[in-house]
């Protein structure tokens, strides 16, 4: 396949995010500016101006009006997406890592990161229908993990709420109450922090990577650990493909690693892996940074990498990618 | 939506009317050249140019002919593949989105803009072993060599305990046992062995490989450009290195070493290098197929290394 390189970022890239329909793509990096693509052939639609620091994660509501940013300069913003337009600034005390909307784009849960005397913290906002009409108060603050959540995400059907972070521990929150309802078994689980999250299409799996180079298949509802995926990079994003029982894991470089670097660029890959066999199916190469961020497109025929190296690459899958056996 | 993707295979640069001996001049000689005023006149001793149309893959050729700057008839062949980037099937918002206007950066940016360009390399998802082999079937009891030569892999090599194939030096599993005929015997009461095959009194030093019990044959992996399946290749580009040439020489067989001779001041090499293989077939099959590869623009010359004096 031939990649599509989009190269709109000057600095990293931090997250990539398709729209429920397939043809946007939003993309965050540490330059401040979130951008939008269209996900067929890599055109840039637009760029969202505003922020003023380094973006960390975005979500878009299912119908593709709303983009919901979160961002190191303690704020998190919701834009129009088809006019770039700021609707909403919410304001906090330290620097937002993760946004997610929930099912039905009423609610969003936002992650803090822990700065000065604040403890990171999780909070659920209400998202007003019409912006005019947003206000500051947050639904539910949980307080309790040690060090920063890098991600959280909804459960099903919004009654939980999923988060992962440093402390490499899993846990599920009531949504409603904020009461810890699980955690995961620390023998099984990551031994060091745990940096992506990615949920199943249907949402009854999600897939967690973490830097202890390894990434773990876990049940939404049980928080029972199904497999493990072991590579020889840490993993820093995690995407699972809706169409095939595919993994894909990003990494970065090992600091011991880097000085015997052979000369090739271009050989930061991403890694496919068999969802239930758990074997690796093969590699992408081509970026020539440590992968930071991956998104399968909805409908399974395309995902995208973006890296260290700013660049974001567009991979449409080959039709022989449909027929790979083990 | 479709992309335009062009190709072009290049020109061939000779004449192409096979029949006619000296086309050029023949040609030319009807007119008298002094009143040729235009080039454009020849164009019809051309050729028409042929539409080869779109097939299933959606590859369209054309080929031209005309005449270059030194007069000399040529055909250029254009390979152009109009590729369908995504299956347009999109939903009717999709298809709206599609004309929205750019805003924020995006406000000036012209369609043709270098934000976006597509790959030059053709990149796959690289299978990690060939598909269909499971990780038990590779390890093959037995002769380690044979199983490599299959792979094309590179001969690991351990000076341990001498077994090729398993595992490097450093990472020798019997490293504490130190293979034997390694250590350095003063003794000649302990040494009863070692000492039977030098014959030259006690205490003198009997190297391992003529020691009594030595392997004769781990002496063969163990010498380096000097060995019966050294190839040597010359004429290579400036910056042709290790890897290169274990890629180009890895579909023939299993290759130990891969030496490039660099120029200490410069860095670059200096035009030739060393390629050792495990077995002698492998590098015969590799001189007769790479001796007058073109690679990076030079051609190769491949040929047995000769042997050292000693």
């Amino acid at each position: 396949m031939r990649p599509i390189l989009m190269k709109g970022h000057e600095r990293p890239l931090t997250f990539l995010k398709y729209n429920r329909d397939g043809d946007l793509l939003f993309s965050c990096a540490k330059d401040h500016t979130p951008t939008v693509w269209f996900a067929d052939n890599g055109e840039r639609l637009g760029t969202y101006r505003g922020h003023n620091g380094a973006v960390w994660s975005c979500d878009v509501s299912r119908d593709s009006m709303r983009l919901i940013t979160g961002s190191a300069d303690q704020t998190v913003k919701l834009w129009n997406v088809q006019t770039g337009a700021q609707l909403y600034t919410f304001n906090f005390g330290s620097p937002a890592r993760s946004v997610d909307f929930s099912v039905g784009d009423k609610l969003a849960v936002i992650t803090t990161d822990p700065f000065m005397e604040l403890t990171s913290a999780i909070h659920v906002k209400r998202i007003a229908r019409d912006p005019t009409e947003q206000t500051e108060e947050s639904e539910l603050v949980i307080k309790g993990p040690q060090g920063r959540i890098n991600r959280a995400v909804w459960g099903p059907l919004n009654r939980t709420i999923v988060s992962a972070g440093e402390d490499a521990v899993i846990r599920i929150w009531d949504s409603e109450t904020g009461k810890l309802l699980r955690e995961a078994d620390k023998e099984s689980g990551h031994k060091k922090t745990i940096t992506s999250l990615t949920k199943s299409a249907d949402g009854s799996h999600f897939l967690t990577g973490s830097l202890d180079k390894s990434a773990k298949l876990w049940d939404t509802r049980s928080l029972t650990l199904i497999k493990t995926y072991v590579t020889e990079r840490p993993v820093n994003a995690v995407a699972m493909s809706p169409l095939l029982d595919h993994v894909v894991l990003g990494g970065g470089q090992d600091a011991s690693a880097v000085t015997t670097t052979d000369h090739r660029a271009g050989k930061f890959e991403a890694k496919f892996f068999d969802k239930i066999l758990q074997e690796e199916i093969g590699g992408v190469k081509g970026h020539f940074g440590p992968i930071n961020a991956l998104a399968f497109n909805p409908d399974g025929k395309s995902f995208s990498s973006g890296g260290e190296d700013g660049y974001v690459r567009l991979h449409h899958f080959d039709p022989d990618y449909f027929n790979i056996k083990i | 939506m479709y992309g335009v993707v062009h190709f072009t295979t290049g020109s061939l640069n000779m004449p192409i009317d096979k029949s006619d001996p000296n086309p050029n001049q023949s040609k030319a000689s009807k007119f008298r050249w002094g009143e040729l005023e235009e080039d454009d006149n020849l164009d019809f001793l051309l050729p028409p140019k042929e539409v080869i149309g779109p097939d299933e893959n959606g590859i369209k050729k054309v080929i031209e002919y005309k005449f270059n700057d030194e007069g000399n008839k040529v055909k250029i062949t254009t390979t152009t593949r109009a590729r369908k980037l995504a299956k347009a099937r999109l939903n009717r918002r999709a298809v709206e989105r599609r004309n929205w206007e750019r805003f924020g950066d995006a406000v000036h940016e012209d369609v043709g803009s270098r934000l976006t360009m597509v790959s030059t390399e053709e990149i796959i998802l690289e299978r990690p072993r060939a598909p269909g082999m499971k990780a038990e079937e590779i390890k093959v009891p037995g002769d380690s060599l044979a199983q490599l030569s299959k792979g094309g892999a590179v001969l690991m090599v351990c000076r341990t305990c001498g077994k090729k194939g398993d595992h490097w030096t450093s990472k020798c599993p019997y490293k504490d046992l130190a293979a034997p005929v390694e250590t350095f015997v003063d003794k000649p009461v302990a040494s009863e062995a070692s000492v039977a095959a030098s014959g030259s009194g006690k205490g003198a030093y009997v190297p391992p490989s003529m020691r009594a019990g030595a392997e004769r044959t781990a002496g063969s992996d163990m010498r380096r450009r000097n060995d019966e399946n050294s190839v040597r290749v010359t004429n290579l580009s400036e910056d042709t290195r290790e890897p290169d040439l274990l890629e180009l020489f890895r579909p023939f067989g299993a290759v130990t070493r891969v030496y490039v001779a660099m120029d200490q001041k410069t860095g670059t090499s200096r035009g030739f290098s060393f390629v050792n293989f495990v077995n002698r077939e492998d590098a015969q099959r590799a001189i007769n197929k790479l001796n007058g590869y073109g690679y990076d623009n030079l051609i190769l010359r491949v040929e047995w290394a000769t042997p050292r004096a000693n």
